[in-house]
């Protein structure tokens, strides 16, 4: 093999490997993004997300989500955001999915808000029987801080939202709770509903991704 | 070493050595024109069961009340004794090594600026110094081997019997049963005798035999209770049984010990100790407080089986419709009686 040809394989493997490294950095090291709640002192802050049964897009179009409201009104698709310590924090669900009975009742309960309640269109409720109605579709819960909040379900033979971010036109359920922030920090949070349709007991796919159905809870001085 | 080594002229591992590095002028000469050598196999054994002597009961007495996991239980404690055990046992091991490495370097070393040292023939072999080494490091092992064994089965030892079929069994009648759930990510727990409630607390009374009963409702998780001395693999339609007695009050971790998925790293929480009587008060506090939802609890079971139930879309083969909680989340079906467990 001439000289020639033998340094232009070289750099071509050389680019190749460069570049596979650079891809795989970028992907590693890609996070969504957050959004940042701010509050004058004394006042809380409102957060808004909503769940989608299917998120509609890109390559993982039937993939159950979670979005979230940025303070500005747009919603984005993302499960991190950024609170800031000892504040109270309003939020705001629409859950747009359908529900089933839930594998485990236990996260049935409202648990770990200001008076372990919530609201449910406006009603003030403390548990979900999930075995009737429309069970449940998701729950909000962060573990680190005993905070759950089932999500009740919508009516699975309506005509659900098809693809995110939906608009109140469609069926939803609005859920309302606060909680008070606890130090600087991060914390998890997560859907505990195995909701992957299509995946091995509904654990795979969306519920092992952040910014889908897991998040971040940043906590700033 | 053999017990020729005072007598023979210039003998013993590095009598050579020293020979030809300092020179016979520096070393006292005997009747026969050789060196007087010390016999360096006995200083060393002298040393070696003087420093064993010493250290050991040092260790055992002010380091072993420390080594981990502490005595919060009788697991722990069992375990902690076991690792006392190994580690007097390993520590003479330790100091004969470090002793000989010792003592050769500060009497057989070369001097600066002598000649090369050259290893005689003792350096190169001796044959009852290996056989000795051999057998006791042997018998060291078999002893071991056969301490832990029957160490982790003898009952209230440090293996607290876990598994579906535990090697032993409480003696004391009033066994408190409470069983472990895993699920992704966290552990919560029922407590079968105050009405099945299941709570996300860990709440165990002082001196009670505790069986933990652990499962999981979806993937393979690990209840690991260092400070108890607990460690139990949580299987989805495996109840695996572990015991412990609780003998100190304070606070403790459960930790899953089972790469288990995203958050497998934060599945953790904490748990406490407590006086049988405050137990028995947050246990019926509790019992009233979950009463809400304990009602729609499935009936108590010692499994569940996770591909019963979960989210809609019919991708679980025994998905039912209408919901019914004996068939879609017990293990058990209906009329059938629960195994007797303690």
């Amino acid at each position: 093999m001439p000289r020639l040809w033998r340094l232009v394989v070289t750099l071509v493997l050389l680019a190749a490997v460069a570049g596979g490294v650079a891809f795989a950095g970028s992907n590693l090291s890609s996070q969504p993004v957050s959004v940042a709640y701010t509050a004058k002192p004394g006042q809380p802050v409102n957060v808004t997300m909503q769940t989608v049964g299917s998120y509609g897009h890109g390559i993982h179009a039937t993939w159950v989500s979670y979005m979230t409201r940025s303070p500005t009104g747009r919603w984005l698709h993302t499960t991190t955001w950024q609170v800031p310590a000892h504040t109270k924090v309003n939020v705001t669900i629409y859950q747009y999915d359908s529900g089933t009975p839930l594998r485990n009742q236990q996260v049935g309960m409202v648990q770990g808000t200001i008076g372990d309640v919530a609201t449910l269109n406006g009603k003030v409720f403390t548990v979900v029987n999930s075995n009737v109605g429309n069970g449940v579709g998701h729950t909000f819960s962060m573990p680190s801080l005993g905070i759950n909040v089932p999500l009740y379900g919508n009516n699975p033979n309506a005509n659900l939202c098809p693809a995110a971010p939906c608009t109140t036109a469609w069926p939803h359920n609005i859920i309302r709770f606060s909680f008070m922030s606890p130090g600087p920090g991060t914390y998890p949070w997560q859907c505990f509903v195995p909701c992957a349709l299509g995946f091995l007991y509904g654990n795979g796919g969306p519920m092992q991704t952040v910014g889908w159905m897991d998040g971040f809870m940043d906590v700033v001085s | 070493m053999s017990g020729d080594d005072a007598r023979a002229p210039a003998t013993g591992p590095g009598s050579e050595l020293r020979a030809s590095a300092v020179g016979s002028s520096q070393a006292p000469v005997g009747a026969n024109g050789a060196r007087d050598e010390p016999h360096h196999g006995w200083r060393m054994v002298g040393l070696w069961v003087v420093s064993s002597a010493i250290a050991d009961p040092l260790f055992y007495y002010l380091a072993g009340p420390h080594i981990p996991p502490g005595r919060m239980s009788s697991t722990a404690g069992g375990a902690q004794f076991d690792f006392n055990i190994l580690l007097i046992t390993a520590l003479p091991v330790m100091l004969a090594v470090w002793i000989y490495m010792a003592y050769a370097v500060i009497n057989w070393r070369a001097s600066r600026g002598g000649p090369e040292p050259v290893g005689g023939p003792r350096a190169r072999s001796n044959l009852p110094i290996q056989a000795t080494w051999i057998a006791v490091t042997t018998v060291l092992v078999l002893f071991l081997f056969g301490f832990g064994t029957y160490e982790l089965v003898q009952p209230e030892g440090a293996g607290g019997g876990e598994g579906p079929s535990p090697v032993w069994t409480p003696t004391s009648h009033d066994v408190l049963a409470i069983q472990v759930i895993g699920q992704q990510w966290k552990w919560t727990y029922r407590y079968p005798s105050f009405g099945g409630f299941e709570t996300t607390e860990l709440v165990v009374p002082e001196h009670t035999a505790i069986a933990f009963h652990v499962t999981s409702l979806d993937v393979v998780h690990d209840f690991w209770v260092y400070q108890l001395g607990v460690k139990a693999d949580a299987n989805p339609g495996q109840d695996d049984v572990a015991f412990t007695t609780p003998q100190q009050l304070g606070s403790f971790i459960v930790r899953c010990d089972e790469l288990c998925g995203l958050w497998h790293g934060a599945m953790y929480n904490s748990g406490k100790v407590v006086t049988p009587a405050q137990f028995d008060s947050w246990a019926k506090a509790t019992e009233l407080q979950l009463a809400a939802n304990t009602k729609f609890l499935p009936p108590f079971a010692w499994t569940y089986t996770p591909d019963a139930n979960g989210a809609d879309g019919g991708y679980y083969p025994d998905n039912v419709d209408p919901y019914s909680p004996v068939e879609t989340y017990g293990a058990k079906q209906p009329g059938e009686p629960l195994p007797a467990k303690t």
